[in-house]
């Protein structure tokens, strides 16, 4: 119930975006969002709404961080 | 970049398993984490977490998957609505087959009841559009992640003067619970994985309070292996350095101030209530009432529901298991009597709920 997907955005349309995650898509509306938001950004869908963008860099910046620690040689 | 799959990187896993090991070392005594959020315990089982960690780091699941904490007596208000043929119920999928305490509404349903499953709130109140000569009446359930997404429907109802749609609102919310079980001296937590999108939307600094208050450590942790993973390791860093802060390591969607819009949205429709937990009882000020302003939209005002109190299932550990306190393996119903299919429990009917994700991934 509290599903809530990481989807990108493929078109929109005022408020009303359609999203896509592993090729099924869906409407949601932007209502809920602060942020702005645009064709090919990632958002996390709940309910049919947006309510949060991912932020690319965080999501970069974090599995490089995770990688750069937590490296094989250094767990040996 | 999909945000996923190098979040499910095996190996990436496994190390931070090892560090995770090495770390525990230097504990004195075994340390307990809750895991608040339904949707981390469904991860932690499907992806075997808990057999990466050490004997003395221990998960304990919590009360975050809001099908499972709604009381038995809300279902049977729900139940009540079905019996009149003027009524539309509109809900999300998982709450049919809740056990309320004469029936469910997926019996209601199949006896001929009106109950329609929608994706979004909205839908309902397109369905109230549709149907201008019935009523719709939509569960309102869910913590702060939910709760915007009935208020907008709410206001866009209001907008497009649709006066035959109102919602049964049951909505709790997040750190009230977080500070009961902080208390509760036979779960001595050490560290919470807080949720993850309930955070979207009320921002770490909603845990900052709990975390000063009680010096316990709080880090607001997404749902991938590598993110729970990474929590973990934060709280057992925290601890190991008697720090007890709130960080966020999902910091791809959650910021400190929230989701500014969702909440404003969501303050308009609803003021703070005292809520029914199953499990946890009466919580002052954890849930969400519809502000008088918008008492036409307010199901409990409109509709006279009145149902005699009803009490749970003896049998099902539930309240226990939500609490921490117990795991499914400990109750003798949990995967003989009850199951998905003939849930005794509202754990087991959640795929968040742990007796769920225990049935489905961990036995
Ligand atoms: S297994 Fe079923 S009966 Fe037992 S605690 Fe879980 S939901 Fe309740």
């Amino acid at each position: 119930m509290c599903l809530a997907v990481p989807m990108k955005i493929v078109s929109r349309d005022g408020d009303n975006i359609i999203a896509e995650v592993d090729g099924v898509s869906k409407e949601a509306s932007l209502m809920l969002l602060g942020e702005d938001v645009e064709v090919g950004d990632y958002v996390i869908v709940h309910a049919g709404f947006a309510i949060s963008k991912l932020d690319e860099e965080y999501a970069k910046e974090t599995i490089s961080l995770m990688k750069e620690v937590f490296s094989g040689e250094d767990m040996a | 970049m999909k945000f996923q799959d190098e979040f499910r990187d095996r190996e990436l896993v496994q190390n931070m398993a090892s560090n995770i090991h090495r770390m525990a070392e230097r504990l004195t005594v075994p340390v307990n984490f809750m895991e608040v959020c339904g949707t981390h315990t469904m991860s932690i089982y499907q992806y075997g977490i808990r057999s990466l960690l050490p004997e003395n780091v221990r998960l304990v699941s919590g009360p975050g998957c809001p099908v499972c904490v709604t009381p038995i007596g809300y279902v049977d208000k729900a139940l009540a609505i079905t019996e009149d043929t003027k009524n539309i119920l509109a809900t999300f999928g998982d709450m049919l087959r809740v056990p309320g305490s004469s029936s469910s509404l997926m019996e209601k349903r199949a006896a001929g009841a009106d109950i329609r499953i929608v994706y979004s709130p909205l839908d309902a109140v397109m369905l109230a559009k549709d149907y201008p000569d019935r009523r719709v009446i939509f569960l309102g359930v869910g913590f702060e992640t939910t709760a915007p997404t009935i208020a907008a429907s709410i206001l866009e109802a209001a907008r497009l003067d649709i006066n035959n749609f109102c919602v049964l609102a049951s909505h709790k919310t997040m750190p009230i619970p977080m500070e009961i079980l902080t208390c509760d001296p036979d779960l001595k937590l050490n560290g919470y994985l807080c949720p993850a999108h309930v955070s979207t939307v009320i921002g770490g600094n909603a845990y900052k309070p709990l975390a000063e208050k009680y010096n316990i450590p709080c880090v607001v942790t997404g749902f991938e292996p590598a993110d729970v993973m990474q929590g973990i390791e934060m709280l057992l860093a925290q601890t190991l350095h008697g720090k007890s802060k709130v960080e966020i390591q999902y910091s791809r969607a959650v910021n400190w101030k929230g989701n500014p819009k969702a909440q404003a949205i969501l303050s308009r429709i609803f003021e703070p209530c005292d809520a029914v937990w199953r499990g946890l009882g009466i919580l002052p000020g954890s849930g969400l009432a519809i502000r008088p302003e918008f008492a036409e939209y307010d199901a409990e005002q409109m509709l006279s529901l009145n149902v005699p109190d009803a009490a749970e299932n003896p049998a099902c550990l539930c309240g226990e298991v939500l609490k921490g306190k117990l795991t499914p393996f400990d109750c003798p119903l949990f995967a003989t009597v009850c199951t998905p299919e003939s849930p005794v429990g509202a754990c087991m009917v959640s795929s968040e709920g742990t007796c769920a994700a225990a049935y489905k991934y961990g036995r």
